[in-house]
């Protein structure tokens, strides 16, 4: 059975979407994923789809549910290599990803999530001063 | 409407959803569509034929090449003898869902195809027919 791999990459975790993804393994990938992220403290998570050249409203679902997933166990999701006919395609049939952030590939997300978690860093830092 | 060619697909899993974007994307190059006119047709046969498995219990996809006044298209219709749409008009606004969709299928499928045909009574079935012109 096709597997999506799960990579950990310096505290993040790398998912690379490279088949033609059915339901069932949408669906696995939502598991494995909040697990791994539960297990090993992740603090972000990369999903890079640049293999994937279409998004329907199915897989769409399926990055938002990720992305609210990882929130909740505090890691920031970022969505990474989409195409352009791919995003064409995405705005004109109304999916907009509400509070899935991207990047054009994936060093440019892996610098978005260690740069939001500098910031959260400094943020908390700043807080302990006023206090 | 001259059509040069057809292929029937049936649709009863969650898979045979892969198996047309498939062909949709094939016969789509073969249209000569642009990548963005591929990517939308494909994207649209997508929505329409997972709407026919989850919510009209399975069905058909019909392809098919078609040519009109020296212009060439891809037709794909979908067909299922599921619950039917009682209110086809209400089930084309976005955001509108039974299921636990994001309620985007019919009319975002509508918007990225050339003609959009829905016809569907309830009790008897639904059926839906994307076209798009080179």
């Amino acid at each position: 059975m096709d597997r999506i791999p799960i990579l950990k990459l310096r505290g993040l975790l790398l998912v690379t979407i490279q088949v033609d993804m059915h339901d069932r393994l949408a669906m696995q990938l939502q598991d494995e994923l909040t697990t791994r992220i539960s297990e090993t403290g992740a603090r972000g998570v990369l999903i890079d789809i640049s293999s994937l050249d279409i998004v329907d409203s199915f897989i769409g679902r399926m990055i938002a549910n990720i992305a609210a997933m990882a929130r909740v166990l505090d890691a920031q999701t970022v969505v990474v290599g989409m195409q352009p006919a791919v995003a064409i395609t995405l705005v004109e049939l109304g999916l907009t990803l509400p509070g899935v952030r991207t990047a054009l590939n994936v060093d440019k997300g892996m610098a978005l999530l260690e740069g939001t978690a500098l910031i959260t860093d400094a943020d908390e830092l700043d807080a302990g001063y006023a206090d | 409407m001259p059509v040069t060619r057809t292929e029937t697909v049936e649709l009863r899993s969650a898979s045979d959803v892969v198996t047309v974007r498939q062909i949709a994307r094939t016969w789509s190059i073969e249209s000569g569509f642009t990548l963005v006119d591929q990517t939308k047709m494909v994207t649209a046969a997508s929505e329409i034929a997972r709407n026919t498995i989850d919510y009209g219990g399975g069905g058909v996809a019909q392809f098919e090449l078609i040519t009109e006044g020296g212009r060439r298209g891809l037709r794909i219709s979908f067909e299922d003898q599921g619950p039917g749409i009682p209110d086809v008009a209400k089930a084309l606004t976005d955001h509108f869902t039974t299921g636990n969709g994001l309620g985007l299928g019919l009319g975002g499928a509508k918007r990225l195809v050339n003609e959009f045909d829905i016809r569907s009574r309830p009790g008897e079935g639904t059926r839906v027919v994307l076209t798009r012109w080179k």
